[in-house]
């Protein structure tokens, strides 16, 4: 893709951003629904084919050598801080791109393309991932509204369009379907099915992470749909505000009244 | 969503854990969240049936955790429409879920290595002790914080459980808003699917 189609669409969805945009003094933990049936639905049909296909084969992966998982994972974290590093130069974050930019040097060279994390022994830290979804939310979008993608799960609004965005600043992406930059690295192997191939790892890495934990949550709760729009929610804000709702932040105005009964 | 999910689990089980011969715990909110780790692990670890495990648990749950009031928090602003007796019968239903809900969780697991790292105090009410739940060969490490209520500094309460910044306390009162909502905001409703939940 050349360089003028890629600025006007980041100006777009910056746009489009902005006209999805409230007052956005704090991050909301509550959405609406834009078509709550359709979502349970869709949720449904993950969660089946989550037991048909993508649990079992996280259960595969977690049975590979604890050396090798780790090495998987750190080299997919070390491809994927390269979309952070756009989105940390995007939301103005100087000191975090440097951070990532130092920590994907390192552990491209003293950690071997990324199988080893020498950067945090280094002292610098793993942070968390950045997305242009979020880039929006600091920006000042609002969540808009929640549904849940097929595969993809659940999303709002706001981090949709994020999704779309993150095709045109991930470097990763741009360099296995362009057909100019495999040129100008001089080699065919960049190819597209590559970057699936990254995408799939990472989901099947995270998804062997969890599958106590989700199984648990499945078994729990009395609405398993409200508890993971919740815990999405939660978890998109905490981003956007690099910080935990734990402590000062949190809404008290229940609790006090509850104090006063 | 990396850990958050992971979180979960580890969450209720340190939370609610803790040995029920022991009868006092500190005043200080991370002495007394530690000590309920370590009752937590003794049980555990212990050979006695998952029955039993459960049933010990739900002890210290309710010396250590402020039930009525998460159970309040839940409700959400429903709390104000409802009758005496309905509040009455959600307050028995809602301690009932409670325990069945986080020992039917706990009780999965065995071993879970804990350490207290330190503690923050928010203001007069509140303290949030942080811990981290050590990573195994399963999953990565995962960060706890416990919203301890200190308003009676002499017995503190556990009200919430932060697990990578995401609060149960929050989802709980999701899920409940969300089956009010789904049934016209009929109380009745919600009481049949926590009797149902506590019955499995």
């Amino acid at each position: 893709m050349s360089q003028k189609p890629l600025k006007t669409l980041i100006y777009a969805i910056t746009i489009l951003s902005l006209c999805f945009t409230s007052s956005m003094a704090e991050e909301k933990y509550t959405a609406n629904e834009c078509f709550e049936k359709f979502s349970r639905g869709t949720l449904k049909f993950n969660m089946a084919l989550d037991r048909a296909v993508f649990k079992p084969v996280a259960k595969g992966y977690r049975a590979l050598p604890v050396p090798i998982r780790k090495g998987s994972s750190n080299f997919i974290e070390n491809l994927r801080s390269l979309l952070s590093f756009s989105n940390n130069v995007l939301q103005g974050d100087l000191k975090g791109a440097a951070n990532t930019a130092g920590r994907f040097a390192v552990n491209t060279t003293v950690g071997i393309l990324g199988v080893f994390d020498p950067a945090t022994k280094m002292g610098l830290t793993k942070r968390s991932r950045e997305d242009f979804g979020q880039t929006l939310g600091v920006w000042g979008a609002d969540t808009g509204c929640y549904f849940v993608l097929p595969i993809l799960g659940p999303t709002t609004a706001r981090d949709a369009v994020g999704m779309v965005g993150n095709v045109f600043i991930d470097p990763v992406y741009q360099v296995t379907h362009n057909t100019e930059t495999d040129m100008l690295v001089g080699n065919d192997n960049l190819q597209e099915h590559n970057y699936y191939i990254y995408k799939g790892t990472d989901a099947v890495d995270f998804r062997s992470k969890n599958i106590e934990s989700i199984e648990s949550l499945q078994n729990n709760s009395i609405d398993f749909y409200a508890s993971v729009k919740s815990l999405y929610l939660q978890n998109r804000a905490q981003k956007i505000s690099n910080s935990p709702i734990s402590n000062k932040k949190q809404d008290d105005s229940d609790w006090e009244e509850i104090d006063n009964q | 969503m990396k850990r958050i999910f992971s979180s979960f689990l580890v969450v209720f089980f340190i939370c609610f854990s803790t040995n029920s011969l022991v009868a006092a715990y500190s005043s200080d909110p991370e002495k007394f969240i530690s000590e309920i780790i370590n009752e937590a692990k003794l049980i555990l670890n212990s050979q006695d049936t998952k029955e039993m495990k459960a049933e010990k648990l739900s002890i210290i749950a309710l010396k250590t955790v402020d039930v009525k009031g998460i159970g309040y928090y839940t409700l959400g602003k429903k709390r104000k429409e409802i009758t005496p007796d309905q509040k009455q019968r959600y307050e028995a239903t809602f301690e009932k879920y409670f325990l069945k809900s986080f020992t039917s969780r706990l009780t999965d697991y065995s071993d879970p290595k804990i350490s207290v790292l330190s503690a923050e105090r928010v203001n007069e009410k509140y303290t949030i002790v942080k811990s981290m739940l050590l990573k195994t060969d399963k999953r990565p490490e995962v960060k706890i914080d416990w919203r301890v209520y200190t308003k009676n500094p002499e017995k503190p309460l556990i009200r919430d459980l932060i697990i990578e910044g995401l609060s149960l306390a929050r989802t709980q009162k999701e899920e409940f808003a969300s089956i009010l909502s789904s049934n016209n905001n009929d109380i009745n409703a919600l009481l049949q699917t926590l009797e149902e939940f506590s019955n499995r």
